[in-house]
C-alpha cells in the first residue's frame, strides 16, 4: 500500500492508497455529513449527502465512494460543497413528514441533526407529500415508512451481515419502498440492528415505542448476560427502570452489533413475575418475610443436613462472584456438590480436564478463518454474532464444514456437511479424523481407529472435509452446544481434538452461556477450581439431580427448563426435604421450593462475566434492585456469615472477584483455559434400533430473563415446539404432515404437531427442550417413541 | 463489402433488400469478410484500435466518447474472463435507430461484436435489447442462430483457436437500464440501478470482470471500418466526427424516420430529407439529440450542422441523434410536462436528488400547465433542476434537468404567460 499525500480543508494528510475521502476525513477527524455510508457496510453512495468539492473535478463527488489520489485537494466546507450538501438536504426533506415531535427517533436522528446545519428554515415544496404504507416487520421492529430516506442501510445489513436479505428496495423512483419480500416478519436473529442503522425514524424499536424520549434516558454500560460472546451493551434507564438496550461498540467482541436476544431481553426484567420479597413456605402457604428471618431460617435448616446431602446448582448465566461464593459456601460447609452444567450429560471428562473449555482463540480470529469444522452446533441461534463472524470468514473464501444432527440454514456457503443422528456425531467425526490421517499420511489416532468398525465412515464427504481442513492457513475446529450436551460429549471432544491436531487447527469449544468459562474458572464444578481440595469430593449436576440429595440450593435454576432431563430433575427436587431457590422470578419454583430469595438480575448487581475467549468483563448495576431484591453475592456472603464460615467478609463484589481470581485486573483466567485432554478411551456405539430425540434449546428459551421477554416470545423463533421429522419417518409411522403425533420418552406422553424436515436423519424426531410445553418429556437425547394420535 | 463507396450508408444499407435481416443477404454483399480476415490473418488488436482512433468513430449511444479510446482502456492482457456488451436498450423518447439496425441489419452488429470480442479478448458477448421491442429481440435471436449455424459464432471460428459466444438479453423496458452500469446489473439478474463509478466497467464490469460496452450503431460500424479503413470512415464525416450517423427524425415533419447522413450535414438538409415541417407550418424548436438534450429554438438550429461539435457549440448535444421537431403549434409547457413526466417515471429512485427532484419538477410543471402556476415557480424550477444536475450517481439526473433548464431558457416567456393567463400562448 502506497502512502498518498492529500489535503482536506487545507489540512495536509497522509493516507493509504485505496482509502476513500471519507476514510481520510474520519482519520483526520473532519466530519462529513452522511446517511447511507456506514463503516461496516458496502458503499452505496446513494444519499449524496457527503458530496464534497474536489479540485479539478467537474462536479461535487461523494466522499464515501471517491478513492483518494495523490495530491488530491478536497474541500468539505467550501461554498461549493455546502451548496451541494444543502441541495441534497432540501430533497431529503421535501417528502419527509417532519413529524419529529411524535417520532421515537427524535433527539437521536441523523436527519434531524444534519437538518439543523444544512436544512432551510422553511420548505419551498408546496406539493403533496408522499405517504408510504406501513410494513409488518414482526414484534421487534416498528415501521414508519413514510419517514424513510432510502439510504438502503437496512437492506445492505441483511445482505452483508445478517446473511439473509429479508428487506429489499421495491419499486422505482419516488415509489421506491423498503419492504419485506413476504409481508410476514423479519426473522433474522440479528434483525434489531436495523433499528440502530436506520438514520431516521422509519425503523424503530417496537417494544420501546413511545415509552421515553432519548434525552430522558441515562446511558449505563453493561455486559449482556446471554450468549457466551458477552456483547458490550449500553443500558438506557429512566426512573430506575431499564427502558432499552443498545450495543456498546467493541470491535473485539460484538463490533457495533447486537443480537435480538441481547437487545430485547430487558423486557423480561420488568414483568409482574418478579420476586420482590423473601418468602418462606409454611404449612403449604407462602409467607412474605424479611431478609434476616429468611436467611436465618435457611442457615438453621442447612445446618441440619450432612454436607454431602446438600447440593448447589446454578445456571451458567450468573456472575463469577455469585458462582464463586456459591461454591465457597458449599466447600466451606464441607461439600463439593456444586455445578452449573445443568444441560450436560457426560461428565467423564471431569477426571481428565485440566481447565475451562474455551474458544481456543480470540473472538476476532473467527472472522478470518480459512478452514472451519463445526460439530453439533445450532450456530445462528446459539451464537448469533459468532455465526456472523464465521459468515464473514466464509465470505472471505473460508470453507465451513458442518457435522450436525439437523440442518438449519447457516445463511452462508457450506463446503461439506454431514447430518447424522446425535448418537453418531462421534462416529462422523471419527470418519473425518481417519480420512485426514490418511490424507496426511499420519497414523490414525487410536480413539478414531476404534470407530472404523462402528460407523466411522470414511466416504467422499469425510474426505472432502479432510481435504478442506488440510488446506488454508488459519483453521479451527469448534464444538457447539449439542456436542457439549450430548451423552457422548467426551468422545466428541477427544475426536475433535485429534482432528484439530492433525489439521494443525485451533480447537475451541463455543461457550454455552454468558459465564460458562467464568463458572469453571471460579470452581463452580465439583472437580476443579481454586478452592477445590481432594479431601472434599463432590457430585456433578447429573448426579445431584438423580435423586439422592436431601437439600438443594438453586441459584436462578428453573429445573423444568434448565436441565438435561427435566423429568428426573423435577422428581429429585420435589422429593428433597429442603429446597432454597434464589431467583429474580417466582416461576414454577413456587411449587417445589421451601424458601424463595429474591436476587438481582444482572442489571441490578455488579459482577463479572468471563466470555468464551476468556475475556473478563466486569459491570456495575444500572438500576437499583427491585423491591427487596438483593444482589446474590450479598445474599451468599450473609448466608456464609450465618453459617459461621470463614472468609465471608467481602465488602464489595470486587473483593469477591479478587478472592476468586487473584489480584491482577483480569485475574489469572488465562491460566485456567485449556481444552486439551488426554486419556479418553474410545467407546464407539452403534445407533440404537429405535428413534432418537434431537433437542436444542430454542433461541428465546435460554435463560429466565429471555423467557419472560414478551416481544421475543412473539417472534417466529419462539413459536410453539413441534415434532420435526423426515418425510420417510412420517410415512413409516403412519403420521401426516401438519397432523398430530404423540411422543413419549421417560416422562409423560406429549401431543405435538408434525412438521416435515427432510434434512433430519430419518430415525430422529426433533423436539426442542427448554420449553414449558416439552418439559415433561425427558432427556434431550436418547430413545423416543412416537405414535399417531 | 457492405456498401459500395462512396455511399454514406454504413449501417442502413440493407433496408432496400427483400430479406434485409437474412444472413444470405448480408453474406452476399460481403458480410463477415472483415471478421474472417481479422481472425484468419490474426490482425493485431492494436492495429484495429488504431484504425478506430483514426476513424474518429464516436459512441453513437449519446455521449459521443471516442470508441478507439474506450477500447484501449480495456485490460486486454487480463487473463480471466472479459466481456463485450452491446447496449441496444434504446429507451429515450425520440430515439429509434438501433431497433432498425437490429431489424434490418442484425448481422453487421453480430460481426462487429465478434470483432470486438477478438480485439478485446472477450470470449462472450451480450446484446441487451430494450424490453419494449420484443419482436426485434426475436429477429435478433433468429440472426444469432443463423450466425451460429453458419459458423460465425461459436468455438474455433474459421478453424482458428478463437471462440466467441454471443447472447441476446432482453430487458423489461426500464429506461434506466440503458445506463451502462444499470444494464450490467440487469444482465446479472439484479434490479437495474446504476453503479457508482469508479470502478469503471473496463476494470469492474459484468460479473466484476473487465467489460466494454458500446452502442448498437457503434459496434455495427466496426466491420465497415475494418473493411475500408479508418480514413475512409473519417472522410464520411468531418474531423473529430468520423463517419455517417443515423438520425431518428420525429415530430412535426412530413416523413419521420431514420436517415443515415454524414456527420456535418446541415440541419436544414436533414429536415428537407424528412419532408420538411408538416402542413407548411413554421419550425419552432428542435431537440437535436433525444429527449434529454437541451432544446434549441428554430433560429439557432437552422444554423447548425449535424455533428457532435456543432450541436455542442450551440448549447445542446447530438446525443443519440434523435431529432425531435416541433412546429409552431406546440405548447412548450405541455411538451415539457410530458418530458418531465418521463424522467419522473423512469428515475430508478436510488439516489436522492433524482428520486425526489424529478417528481417535484414534474408536479410544478403540471401545475403551470393546468393553470395553477405561481410567479415564483420558474425560478424554483430552475433552481431544482440545478440542484439535481451533477449531484447524482448516473446521468439520468442531468438528463432530467437539462430539458427543464433549456425550455425555461429559450421559452421562458411561454411559461410566464401560462402562469399569468392560466392558458397556452399558442
Amino acid at each position: 500500500m502506497a502512502t498518498l499525500n492529500i489535503e482536506i480543508d487545507g489540512k495536509p494528510l497522509q493516507v493509504e492508497s485505496g482509502d476513500t475521502i471519507m476514510d481520510a476525513a474520519n482519520q483526520a477527524g473532519i466530519p462529513i455529513p452522511h446517511f447511507c455510508y456506514h463503516k461496516k457496510l458496502s458503499i452505496a453512495a446513494n444519499c449524496r449527502m457527503c458530496l464534497v468539492q474536489v479540485e479539478k473535478a467537474p462536479k461535487p463527488l461523494p466522499a464515501c465512494a471517491t478513492p483518494v489520489t495523490d495530491g488530491m485537494k478536497v474541500y468539505t466546507r467550501s461554498d461549493y460543497a455546502i451548496q451541494a450538501q444543502k441541495s441534497v438536504m432540501e430533497f431529503l426533506l421535501i417528502n419527509h413528514p417532519l413529524d419529529c415531535p411524535i417520532c421515537d427517533q427524535g433527539g437521536e436522528c441523523t436527519l434531524q441533526d444534519l437538518a439543523v446545519g444544512y436544512g432551510g428554515s422553511s420548505s419551498r415544496y408546496q406539493e403533496i407529500k408522499r405517504v408510504v404504507r406501513e410494513k409488518n416487520l414482526g414484534p421487534l421492529i416498528a415501521t414508519d415508512m413514510t419517514r424513510c430516506i432510502h439510504c438502503s442501510r437496512c437492506v445492505r445489513f441483511g445482505q452483508e451481515i445478517a446473511g439473509v436479505m429479508e428487506l429489499g428496495m421495491a419499486g422505482r423512483g419516488e415509489h421506491t419502498e423498503v419492504m419485506p419480500f413476504l409481508e410476514t416478519q423479519v426473522a433474522s436473529e440479528l434483525s434489531g440492528n436495523v433499528i440502530d442503522l436506520c438514520p431516521v425514524g422509519a425503523l424503530t424499536s417496537k417494544p420501546f415505542r413511545y415509552s421515553a424520549r432519548t434525552w430522558e434516558l441515562s446511558r449505563r454500560p453493561s455486559i449482556s448476560p446471554h450468549d457466551s460472546l458477552g456483547s458490550n451493551i449500553e443500558v438506557h434507564v429512566k426512573d430506575n427502570k431499564v427502558m432499552r438496550v443498545l450495543p456498546r461498540e467493541n470491535e473485539d467482541v460484538n463490533e457495533c452489533w447486537l443480537s435480538d436476544r441481547d437487545r430485547f431481553s430487558y423486557e423480561g426484567l420488568n414483568t409482574a413475575e418478579r420476586l420482590t420479597w423473601p418468602m418462606i413456605k409454611q404449612n403449604g402457604q407462602w409467607i412474605e418475610t424479611d431478609w434476616q428471618s429468611a436467611l436465618q431460617f435457611v442457615a438453621d435448616r442447612l445446618k441440619t443436613f450432612a454436607p454431602e446431602d446438600i447440593g448447589a446448582l446454578s445456571t451458567p448465566y450468573r456472575t463469577a462472584e455469585e458462582l464463586f461464593l456459591l461454591q465457597k459456601l458449599m466447600r466451606g460447609m464441607g461439600s463439593g456438590n456444586v455445578d452449573h452444567r445443568l444441560r450436560h450429560s457426560d461428565f467423564s471428562l471431569d477426571a481428565l480436564a485440566t481447565g475451562s473449555f474455551w474458544l481456543g482463540m480470540p473472538v476476532t480470529y473467527m472472522s478470518r478463518l480459512n478452514r472451519m469444522l463445526v460439530v453439533g452446533s445450532n450456530l445462528r441461534k446459539d451464537h448469533p454474532l459468532m455465526a456472523h463472524r464465521i459468515r464473514e470468514s466464509v465470505r472471505w473464501y473460508g470453507e465451513l464444514n458442518l457435522i450436525n444432527a439437523h440442518e438449519d440454514e447457516f445463511l452462508g456457503k457450506v463446503n461439506a456437511k454431514r447430518i447424522v443422528p446425535p448418537s453418531q456425531l462421534a462416529a462422523a467425526l471419527a470418519g473425518v479424523c481417519i480420512a485426514l490421517a490418511e490424507l496426511k499420511k499420519q497414523p490414525v489416532p487410536p480413539v478414531a481407529a476404534a470407530y472404523r468398525a462402528h460407523g466411522g465412515l470414511v466416504d467422499d464427504i469425510a474426505r472432502r472435509m479432510a481435504a478442506s481442513l488440510a488446506g488454508g492457513e488459519t483453521r479451527a475446529v469448534f464444538l457447539g452446544n449439542m456436542a457439549q450436551h450430548h451423552p457422548t460429549s467426551a468422545q466428541i471432544h477427544a475426536l475433535a481434538q485429534e482432528v484439530a491436531q492433525l489439521a494443525g487447527a485451533s480447537f475451541g469449544v463455543l461457550g454455552e452461556a454468558a459465564n460458562s468459562v467464568g463458572a469453571m474458572a471460579v470452581g463452580a464444578v465439583p472437580h476443579h477450581g481454586p478452592l477445590r481440595s481432594a479431601a472434599i469430593q463432590g457430585r456433578n449436576a447429573a448426579e445431584m439431580l438423580a435423586g439422592s440429595l436431601k437439600a438443594y440450593l438453586l441459584l436462578a435454576v428453573e429445573a423444568e427448563l434448565d436441565t438435561h432431563d427435566p423429568v428426573t430433575a423435577l422428581k429429585s427436587i420435589e422429593g428433597a426435604e429442603f429446597v432454597v431457590v434464589m431467583s429474580p422470578y417466582k416461576g414454577k419454583s413456587l411449587d417445589y421450593a421451601d424458601v424463595l430469595l429474591p436476587i438481582a438480575p444482572w442489571t441490578e448487581t455488579s459482577g463479572t462475566f468471563i466470555n468464551t475467549e476468556g475475556r473478563v468483563q466486569g459491570f456495575s448495576a444500572v438500576v437499583r434492585p427491585l423491591g427487596e431484591t438483593r444482589p446474590a453475592w450479598k445474599v451468599l456472603r450473609v448466608l456464609g456469615n450465618l453459617l459461621g464460615l470463614a472468609g465471608f467478609d467481602h465488602n464489595d463484589s470486587k473483593d469477591v472477584l479478587r478472592d476468586a481470581l487473584g489480584d491482577t485486573p483480569t485475574g489469572n483466567v488465562q491460566a485456567y483455559l485449556c481444552n486439551e485432554i488426554s486419556g479418553v478411551a474410545a467407546a464407539p456405539a452403534a445407533p440404537g434400533p429405535g428413534l432418537e430425540r434431537v433437542a436444542e434449546v430454542p433461541i428465546y428459551q435460554t435463560d429466565a430473563v429471555v423467557r419472560r421477554s414478551p416481544s421475543l416470545q412473539r417472534t417466529l423463533d419462539a413459536a410453539l415446539p413441534v415434532a420435526r421429522m423426515h418425510s420417510q419417518l412420517i410415512a413409516r409411522l403412519g403420521l401426516t404432515e401438519n397432523g398430530r403425533v404423540s411422543v413419549r420418552q421417560t416422562g409423560s406422553a406429549l401431543t405435538l404437531k408434525v412438521e416435515r424436515d427432510d434434512h433430519l436423519p430419518d430415525n430422529c424426531i426433533r423436539v426442542p427442550c427448554g420449553h414449558p410445553l416439552t418439559a415433561h418429556l425427558g432427556p434431550m437425547f436418547g430413545p423416543i417413541t412416537a405414535e399417531p394420535v | 463489402m457492405t456498401l459500395a463507396l462512396p455511399s454514406v450508408k454504413v449501417c442502413s444499407w440493407t433496408q432496400d433488400f427483400d430479406a434485409p435481416a437474412s444472413l444470405a443477404t448480408y453474406v452476399a454483399h460481403g458480410g463477415y469478410q472483415a471478421l474472417r480476415r481479422v481472425i484468419t490473418e490474426k490482425i493485431p488488436g492494436d492495429d484495429i484500435i488504431a484504425q478506430l482512433k483514426l476513424s474518429a468513430l464516436r459512441g453513437r449511444g449519446g455521449a459521443g466518447f471516442p470508441t478507439g479510446l474506450k477500447w484501449s482502456f480495456m485490460p486486454r492482457a487480463f487473463p480471466g474472463d472479459k466481456y463485450i456488451v452491446c447496449n441496444s436498450d434504446e429507451g429515450e423518447p425520440g430515439t429509434f435507430k438501433d431497433r432498425d439496425i437490429l431489424r434490418y441489419n442484425p448481422h453487421q452488429l453480430i460481426e462487429g461484436m465478434a470483432i470486438a470480442g477478438y480485439v478485446l479478448g472477450a470470449k462472450v458477448g451480450y446484446n441487451y435489447i430494450h424490453g419494449e421491442i420484443f419482436e426485434i429481440y426475436q429477429i435478433f435471436e433468429r440472426a444469432l442462430n443463423e450466425a451460429r449455424e453458419a459458423g460465425y459464432l461459436g468455438d474455433n471460428l474459421f478453424g482458428t483457436d478463437f471462440s466467441f459466444q454471443l447472447h441476446a438479453h432482453h430487458g423489461y423496458g426500464a429506461y434506466i437500464c440503458g445506463e451502462e452500469t444499470a444494464l450490467l446489473e440487469s444482465i446479472e439478474g439484479k434490479k437495474g440501478q446504476p453503479r457508482f463509478k469508479p470502478p469503471f466497467p473496463a476494470s469492474f464490469g459484468l460479473y466484476g470482470k473487465p467489460t466494454t460496452i458500446n452502442n448498437t450503431e457503434t459496434l455495427a460500424s466496426v466491420p465497415w471500418i475494418v473493411q475500408h479503413g479508418g480514413q475512409a470512415f473519417l472522410e464520411l464525416g468531418k474531423p473529430n466526427n468520423g463517419g455517417p450517423k443515423l438520425f431518428s427524425v420525429s415530430g412535426h415533419v412530413n416523413k419521420p424516420g431514420n436517415y443515415e447522413v454524414r456527420l456535418g450535414t446541415p440541419f436544414s438538409e436533414l429536415l428537407e430529407m424528412a419532408g420538411g415541417v408538416r402542413n407548411g407550418h413554421r419550425l419552432k424548436a428542435v431537440i437535436p439529440g433525444g429527449s434529454s438534450a437541451p432544446v434549441l429554438p428554430a433560429g439557432i438550429m437552422m444554423d447548425c450542422t449535424m455533428d457532435f461539435d456543432s450541436i455542442a457549440k450551440a448549447g445542446s448535444m447530438l446525443g443519440s441523434g434523435a431529432v425531435i421537431v416541433m412546429d409552431e403549434t406546440v405548447c412548450m409547457v405541455r411538451a415539457l410536462e410530458r418530458l418531465a413526466y418521463f424522467y419522473f417515471e423512469e428515475s430508478c429512485g436510488q439516489c436522492t436528488p433524482c428520486r425526489e427532484g424529478t417528481g417535484w419538477m414534474y408536479r410544478v410543471i403540471q401545475r403551470i400547465e393546468h393553470g395553477q402556476g405561481r410567479p415564483e415557480d420558474l425560478d424554483l424550477l430552475n433552481s431544482v433542476a440545478g440542484k439535481i444536475g451533477g449531484h447524482t450517481i448516473c446521468a439520468l439526473g442531468d438528463a432530467a434537468a437539462m430539458p427543464v433548464q433549456s425550455f425555461l431558457k429559450h421559452f421562458g416567456d411561454e411559461f410566464a404567460y401560462h402562469v399569468e393567463h392560466k392558458r397556452c400562448m399558442v
